[in-house]
């Protein structure tokens, strides 16, 4: 079994090659490799893609390493292989996202990637630190993880579906913020669990050991 | 609900520590990478390493603290002291740091926060602000704050020779993109008198982005004023749980007492 996290320059990736490996160790699910090649997507069992930063830029980073996206696409839509999106590698999966500019995602889950505009403007953006999640629907990646446990998020902008089906938890900032969305075999997550000690690994077994 | 953060800091120096911890089951207190793991378990929210004999030549003992810790503490760290350019953030971000932290060099040139923040986003971004109050109303309140550079011993001026108002450089270092405050309490850093809270005030309304309050911290009722009164996000200290006046979780359970909500879990 081989999960592969896909490097397109968008950040640090070295805590969650570190969680991700940890938690394979624990669960017996092979190995865990950070890579940049299409070939490597392609022979994946599972795909992460994280994403730190703005929306368009790393819209344009996975669009200038050549063929990932589209072999991300054949393995996840095509091959229905189990996918986790983190932070902006969530975002992505959106219809568009309005921040700076309007840039297109992949449009595997349909909605929009808006501004947080909390009901109380006292309240500070980017919505920063941990935040307890509401479980909006049972999911086997969500196996022991129960409304009340912390998230970390550091975000200005957050991923509003069409569907609210496909938004599996939110948590609360004078105002819903999608924790979590997710259809068929790929999820996305907004907070960051390789930095959400416990509640987070436990989230990342999960995933290792998922089979939608 | 969005939970206040504490956070604890290692001053490092050299790759060690400058205060031990009095954790019982430490094996090495100097190592911050043990340090680290243990307020990880302890429930901290954050981690801040700063490294305050930040040279050029000892840079690669921090990337290897950032790796190391990083390995083993899945929770948020930051990584501040000496960092000059966008290049100093990749390092840091590419060895393991999740925020790495600017002082002096984003007083020099406020731009760097620009390139910085547009090329690894807002969310990495922090400007260390080190600020004393310099001024008083009619009344005697405090009503000016200057900036302070190089650890605090020297005040930042304009280029016609005034005071760098700490107000107006915080809202500055907004609009350049930072994604977060940490402001220091210079003239009550090591007093354990508590923050400067109308400094502390004056930041958290100026600023959308969040305000992390530091120095001066001696008891949990400062930890306390720090949100109620100076309108932090977050609150930063060193020597209280260093030396273990009180646990992580004591800290928590107290501002919890007091109706700020934590992350007690």
């Amino acid at each position: 079994m081989l999960t592969v996290i896909i490097d397109y320059d968008s950040g640090n990736l070295h805590s969650a090659e570190k969680a991700f490996q940890r938690m394979a160790a624990e669960t017996n699910a092979g190995d865990v490799i950070v890579s940049t090649k299409p070939e490597d997507v392609s022979r994946a069992d599972r795909l992460v893609l994280p994403g730190d930063g703005a929306f368009p830029a790393c819209r344009q980073q996975l669009s200038d390493h050549r063929g990932i996206y589209e072999a991300l696409e054949e393995a996840v839509i095509t091959q229905g292989r189990p996918f986790m999106g983190i932070c902006v590698g969530m975002q992505m999966l959106a219809t568009v996202s309005h921040e700076y500019q309007d840039t297109d995602g992949f449009d595997w889950i349909k909605g929009h990637v808006r501004k947080i505009t909390p009901a109380d403007p006292t309240l500070k953006v980017p919505h920063m630190g941990w935040n307890d999640l509401v479980i909006d629907s049972d999911h086997p990646v969500l196996d022991g993880v129960k409304t009340g446990d912390h998230a970390y998020f550091v975000h200005s902008y957050h991923f509003v579906v069409d569907n609210p089906d496909e938004r599996l938890a939110h948590c609360d900032y004078a105002g819903d913020i999608t924790a979590i969305v997710g259809r068929d075999n790929m999820i996305g997550m907004q907070f960051h669990p390789e930095k959400s000690q416990a509640a987070g690994l436990r989230m990342i077994a999960n995933f290792l050991t998922w089979t939608p | 609900m969005l939970k206040t953060r504490i956070i604890p800091c290692l001053d490092v120096a050299e790759g060690r520590t400058v205060k031990g911890v009095n954790f019982v089951d430490l094996i090495d207190a100097g190592d911050p990478v043990e340090q680290a793991r243990a307020y990880d378990a302890a429930g901290a929210d954050e981690l801040c390493f700063l490294d305050i004999k930040a040279t050029h030549e000892n840079r690669g003992t921090m990337y290897d603290l950032a790796t190391r810790t990083a390995e083993q503490c899945f929770m948020p760290l930051t990584i501040g002291g000496g960092v000059r350019s966008p290049e100093d953030v990749r390092d840091l971000l590419l060895a393991g740091a999740d925020k790495v932290s600017f002082n002096s060099a984003a007083v020099a040139d406020p731009d760097v926060i620009a390139r910085s923040a547009d090329r690894f986003g807002s969310q990495c971004i922090v400007v260390a602000i080190d600020a004393k109050t310099i001024g008083h109303d009619a009344d005697g309140n405090p009503n000016k704050w200057g900036i302070f550079t190089h650890g605090g011993r020297k005040p930042a001026l304009d280029k016609d020779g005034n005071p760098i108002d700490a107000v107006e450089f915080a809202k500055l270092m907004e609009q350049k993109g930072a994604g977060e405050i940490l402001l220091t309490s210079m003239d009550r850093d090591g007093t354990r008198a508590g923050f400067n809270l109308p400094l502390t005030r004056a930041i958290s309304d100026a600023v959308h982005v969040p305000v992390i309050a530091s120095g001066g911290v001696g008891n949990l009722d400062h930890l306390v004023e720090g949100v109620t009164e100076g309108g932090a996000s977050a609150v930063l200290a060193a020597s209280i749980f260093h030396f273990g006046d009180y646990t992580i979780r004591e800290a928590k359970e107290h501002m919890a007492a007091a109706g700020i909500p934590m992350r007690l879990t």
